[in-house]
């Protein structure tokens, strides 16, 4: 996919680098997304907010096309990632998701050392020699604000880390393999408040080189560490705005009863 | 005290007292059996046993206790559990890696293959027997003897190879189950890592599956050796030698075999009373190999757990 000059996105001050354009998804006979239209800035932290089943994160994995893996999804309308339609029929997965990197809600560590972790997709896209994996590795890591917990013990067991520092770990392996967009599907939902500080201080820090998209259940997470929020209901996007616009002044009836808690 | 005597059993649980007793009754007898059993073969075949009888090639008439071995007999049981091995552990995971990983759930085919295996192992051994006599030895064999243009049947006769490839795909549903088991219990969350990586779905089974898979592949493979190692219906037309004066050399030379030569001393001897401390023997060596074949696989097993749970 080529990087092609992108129009300036109406919402935001960054460029645009995310259209998604009347975007539908169906599992089965049922409508999980309908008719979804958004515009997602660069090197912002963009947050999905909504009630479980809205759909939020199912729109989250359109965008690397992880949704390919499931039996029975149609998907109509289209996304496109720098003025490319990642859906077109020429579009190579690998490549998409080498640009697109995902971080889970789950952390998901592979049961290798920890440098094996980071060295992973590395190893997969170009045979790269040690010292310039080493060095790759340290970056990453160093990056997800991790090297300095584990610079001593690279080769031991990934699975031998905290939950929290598991799934910084993830968060390194992702990066590792430079994308430019990373998603992340609740990255803090199982973890315990500190930790979670520490991955939203992270996150800050990496959207001056990352474009982010992240899933939250958290309101006050999304409020802390995104540029912008959607909110989402049953599959229908309601409202999408600054995240301040968000949280203090919502146009939408449905936005406001949810971020003031009153339900989901 | 009065509040406690609330909790306090007020009757006998009979029905409890009885079902834990029959459970264990039932434990306890199956555990007598088996001890009734390996106590009789281990008394009795002990005293026959000596470093002369596992270490000598017998004379034609086995049945003389004083000159027997059956040193031909472990080195053909072991070689043929061996080659065994080497055909049903690679394709019964590749058939259960396409099933898996591959075929469309719940479509027809997959349901039709996976009824095929369920079938297949429920399927009488000596049936296996004719299967290996009619396919691999009248079709294959004669076949390559055919194109080799050899003057005298080489690869059409009872063999080694024959027999082995024949318990091979006997064995094959047990290694195609296990497999499949132990891939369907790798979390999902692992293979979507790989896959987000931007790795193809056959990079993500090489390098994240199946390495997770091979405890429960090598359980497949310990079952397979467990259950092949002491048939003796599927090797009978396929590759046994009633008598052999030297160890086979070839694949496609005859053997002898434990399970069989237990057979053939049981129904053919000249003299029971004489036979009966070498067949005690014979079945005693038997089970012991049955035995160290499965620690070796157990052992490689573990090693390879440790390895995983260490690093990877």
């Amino acid at each position: 996919m080529p990087k092609l000059n992108v129009p300036e996105a109406k919402t935001s001050g960054s460029a645009a680098l995310i259209h998604i354009e009347a975007l539908s998804l169906h599992y089965g006979a049922s409508k999980a997304l309908k008719d979804i239209s958004l515009t997602l800035g660069e090197r912002v932290v963009t947050a999905f907010i909504g009630p479980s089943g809205c759909g939020k994160s199912t729109l989250l994995r359109c965008l690397n096309r992880m949704n390919d893996l499931i039996d029975n999804v149609r998907i109509e309308g289209g996304v496109k990632i720098g003025g490319h339609n990642i859906y077109s029929s020429d579009v190579d997965v690998i490549e998409l998701r080498k640009r697109v990197g995902m971080v889970f809600q789950k952390s998901n560590p592979f049961p290798k050392s920890i440098y094996e972790n980071v060295a992973y997709g590395l190893r997969l896209h170009s045979s790269q020699n040690k010292s310039e994996l080493d060095g790759v590795v340290e970056q990453s890591l160093r990056s997800a604000a991790l090297w300095d917990e584990v610079k001593d013990r690279l080769h031991s067991s990934a699975l031998g880390l905290s939950g929290g520092q598991q799934q910084r770990l993830c968060i390194a392996r992702a990066i590792a393999i430079k994308p430019e967009i990373i998603l992340m599907d609740e990255p803090a939902s199982a973890l315990d408040p500190l930790a979670t500080a520490r991955i939203e201080e992270l996150i800050l820090e990496l959207k001056k080189d990352f474009t982010i998209v992240i899933v939250t259940h958290n309101m006050q997470q999304a409020a802390r560490i995104s540029d912008f929020t959607a909110f989402f209901y049953i599959g229908e996007l309601i409202e999408f705005d600054s995240t301040t616009k968000i949280f203090t002044n919502p146009a939408k009836k449905q936005t406001e009863d949810y971020v003031t808690g009153r339900f989901g | 005290m009065s509040a406690r005597k609330h909790f306090r059993a007020e009757k006998f649980d009979f029905t409890s007292f009885f079902f834990t007793g029959l459970t264990g009754l039932a434990t306890l007898f199956i555990l007598a059996i088996l001890a009734v059993i390996l106590l009789n073969i281990l008394i009795n075949g002990w005293s026959s046993l000596s470093w002369h009888f596992v270490s000598t090639i017998p004379k034609k008439d086995f049945f003389d206790a004083n000159t027997t071995g059956v040193l031909p007999m472990i080195v053909g049981t072991t070689i043929r559990v061996f080659v065994m091995t080497i055909f049903v552990l690679p394709v019964g995971v590749i058939t259960a890696i396409y099933l898996t990983e591959y075929a469309p759930n719940n479509s027809l085919v997959t349901k039709f293959i996976r009824a095929a295996v369920n079938n297949l192992a429920g399927v009488p051994s000596i049936v296996f027997g004719l299967f290996g006599l009619g396919f691999f030895i009248n079709f294959v064999g004669k076949n390559i003897d055919t194109i080799l243009h050899n003057p005298s049947a080489v690869w059409g006769q009872p063999a080694l190879i024959w027999a082995s490839l024949t318990l091979a795909i006997m064995t094959m549903p047990v290694v195609i189950v296990a497999t499949e088991e132990s891939l369907k219990a790798i979390p999902p969350g692992l293979r979507e890592a790989s896959l987000a990586l931007g790795a193809t779905k056959l990079e993500t089974i090489l390098r994240v599956v199946l390495p997770q898979a091979l405890p429960g592949i090598m359980t497949g493979g310990i079952l397979a050796v467990s259950r092949a190692a002491g048939e003796v219906a599927p090797i009978l037309f396929t590759g046994v030698a009633y008598y052999m004066a030297s160890l086979p050399h070839h694949v496609t030379d005859q053997f002898m075999d434990l399970g069989y030569h237990v057979f053939v001393l049981s129904t053919q001897s000249p003299n029971i009373e004489q036979t009966r401390p070498i067949l005690y023997a014979t079945v005693l060596v038997l089970l012991m190999l049955t035995f160290a074949l499965n620690i070796v696989a157990i052992v490689i097993r573990a090693r390879v757990r440790k390895k995983l749970r260490a690093l990877g």
